[in-house]
């Protein structure tokens, strides 16, 4: 019975292939993902593009010119968003590993709450924090910093970090550091030669996603920076809606160059098997 | 004895974090919309904030609006991921492009998927400029407004397009994970390809979808930069309003902003119980 219906499974799959509606509302449905991105590539490179031309009339670098110069606040906005998404990254890491582990590899009391305090940040909007937070931030002085704003990105980077470790140490055996303990290696040792390897290929793939869930931040950036702190995509809405489409393409661009590389890299890795995909929607 | 703090020390740094950045927030924004801020010179306890913003015209609108944006971009993105999942579930010719195109924009930020609709559906955007040249239209204002439009077709199209791959990812992998055993023996047994769905995969993909769902919904329901960019100023979406009113010069409109705010917490605060209910039960089976 069992063999019988895997091999009607095996023969379903292989012959059925799709049906021509099928194949239509893929291609629709694939175009309708594709289809924002290319007006912002194709502003990126115009001169001229007005009403009702369907294609620019003339193409320049124009905008590329003005995003690289070492005048306009681009190039310093990048840095910016990248040193702030890196510090995020790399405290999360730090503090996400224990929490990961603790979650991933035991089972104790209270657990259930601490898994629902983790997970909540991720899911309550930031302005529903951020509004709260923002005079506690002004009174130590760190409103208006980037120091301020790495941190407040903590909140959604943090959580989301210590959810894909705890998906990595579920899937992780630690008999081998107790043996590598009894071999009389340090704790430093034991977690540097033994644990590390183990979860390096999760962590990696967690740390890049987690980078991009504070390189995505607005609201946040927005309200805890106040204006001072100016990353990617708060030049992006302000350009935006001044209509310098030109420029607004050429930055849309750069920004989203790192979400695209990481899932040329990583897509494999957005599987149910990990938690990588339940923060998704935080970028 | 260290046995007995490891998992205490290991998650302490986390909780402090969580607890002083996540719930040190909340408490702070509810104490502040009862009007109790110390820092700015008022310490009376009141609930004024939530009396004026529950009876104006202007909140009530707003509430409408945003949980029109959140509840139908919602069911429009997981009826789509529902479909677009059945079919990529499939094995055919160029399934790896396809997937790879369809996870495309899990990646791209929010704010640019709202540009690009920007240049797509404005009225001198791409399609009213197809419009034109198809003679539909004869200027760029009698193309149908979509973006800063009173029902907000613009937001809710930035929306799907950035949550249909989302949601349709979780229900792909809850599909793998369920697997086509349960669906072969439901046909084996004479149902039809119709029933085998509607009564066997539909109810096993239920949980998946509905925690999905409601992550969509509260973060649809909380955003800020998308109807700030694409919505109309009047209703403005609740976030955008609470913003508008925290960032007020009248200092007095700062509860009110608070209270709003702890309006879209507690709404999220349902999602989250819905979320963590249907996990457990899921997890159970």
């Amino acid at each position: 019975m069992k063999m019988a219906v895997q091999e009607n499974n095996k023969r379903g799959s292989r012959n059925r292939g799709l049906s021509g509606l099928a194949w239509l509302s893929l291609a629709l449905l694939i175009s309708w993902l594709i289809l924002p991105l290319i007006p912002l590539a194709l502003w990126s490179v115009s001169r001229s593009w007005f009403f009702p031309d369907i294609l620019p009339s003339s193409y320049s670098l124009r905008a590329w010119n003005y995003v690289f110069s070492t005048t306009s606040e681009v190039l310093p906005a990048l840095g910016q968003t990248a040193l702030i998404a890196l510090g995020a990254t790399c405290i999360s890491v730090v503090i996400g590993i224990p929490a990961g582990r603790a979650l991933g590899l035991y089972q104790f009391r209270g657990k259930a709450i601490i898994e629902i305090l983790i997970l909540a940040p991720m899911i309550v909007p930031g302005i529903a924090v951020a509004l709260g937070l923002h005079v506690v931030f002004l009174k130590l002085g760190l409103a208006g910093s980037a120091i301020g704003v790495m941190i407040v990105h903590l909140i959604p980077t943090l959580p989301y970090m210590a959810l894909v470790m705890s998906g990595v140490f579920s899937n992780y055996d630690p008999d081998a550091e107790a043996q590598a303990r009894s071999l009389g290696a340090g704790p430093f040792q034991t977690f540097y030669y033994v644990t590390l390897p183990a979860i390096l290929p999760g962590l990696l793939i967690g740390s890049l996603f987690t980078f991009l869930v504070s390189w995505s931040q607005y609201i946040l950036t927005l309200l805890i920076g106040g204006g001072r702190v100016v990353t990617l995509p708060l030049l992006l809405f302000n350009f935006a809606s001044a209509g310098r489409n030109d420029i607004t393409g050429a930055i849309s661009m750069i920004y989203i160059l790192p979400g695209v590389l990481l899932l040329l890299v990583a897509a494999r890795h957005l599987t149910g098997r990990n938690s990588n995909l339940e923060g998704m929607h935080r970028i | 004895m260290f046995e007995r703090w490891k998992i205490p020390l290991m998650l302490s740094p986390a909780l402090l974090i969580v607890c002083g950045l996540f719930i040190g927030g909340l408490a702070l924004g509810l104490v502040g919309s009862f009007g109790y801020m110390p820092l700015i010179g008022q310490d009376n306890i009141n609930l004024d904030a939530y009396h004026k913003i529950l009876s104006s015209e202007r909140f009530f609108l707003s509430f409408l609006l945003t949980f029109h944006i959140a509840f139908t971009s919602t069911v429009i993105a997981s009826l789509l991921a529902l479909g677009a999942a059945l079919i990529l579930r499939k094995s055919f010719l160029g399934r790896s492009v396809i997937n790879f195109l369809f996870q495309i924009n899990l990646t791209v930020p929010h704010l640019v998927g709202a540009v690009g609709i920007l240049y797509l559906f404005s009225q001198s955007g791409v399609f009213a400029r197809l419009a034109y040249d198809f003679s539909l239209i004869s200027k760029p204002s009698e193309f149908p407004a979509m973006i800063f439009d009173p029902l907000a077709i613009g937001i809710i199209m930035q929306y799907v397009w950035k949550e249909v791959p989302f949601i349709g990812l979780i229900l792909l992998a809850n599909m793998q994970t369920i697997g086509r055993d349960y669906e072969a023996v439901a046909q084996s047994l004479g149902a039809s390809r119709w029933q085998s769905f509607r009564h066997v995969l539909l109810p096993l993909l239920m949980p998946g979808l509905l925690t999905a769902g409601m992550i969509v919904f509260a973060f649809t329901f909380g955003a800020y930069e998308i109807p700030a960019l694409l919505g109309q100023s009047y209703p403005a979406t609740l976030p955008v309003l609470a913003y508008q009113s925290f960032t007020d010069v009248d200092l007095n409109a700062r509860p009110e902003a608070l209270a709003m705010a702890m309006i879209i917490a507690l709404l999220s605060a349902v999602m989250i119980y819905g979320y963590t209910r249907f996990t457990r039960r899921y997890i159970r089976k």
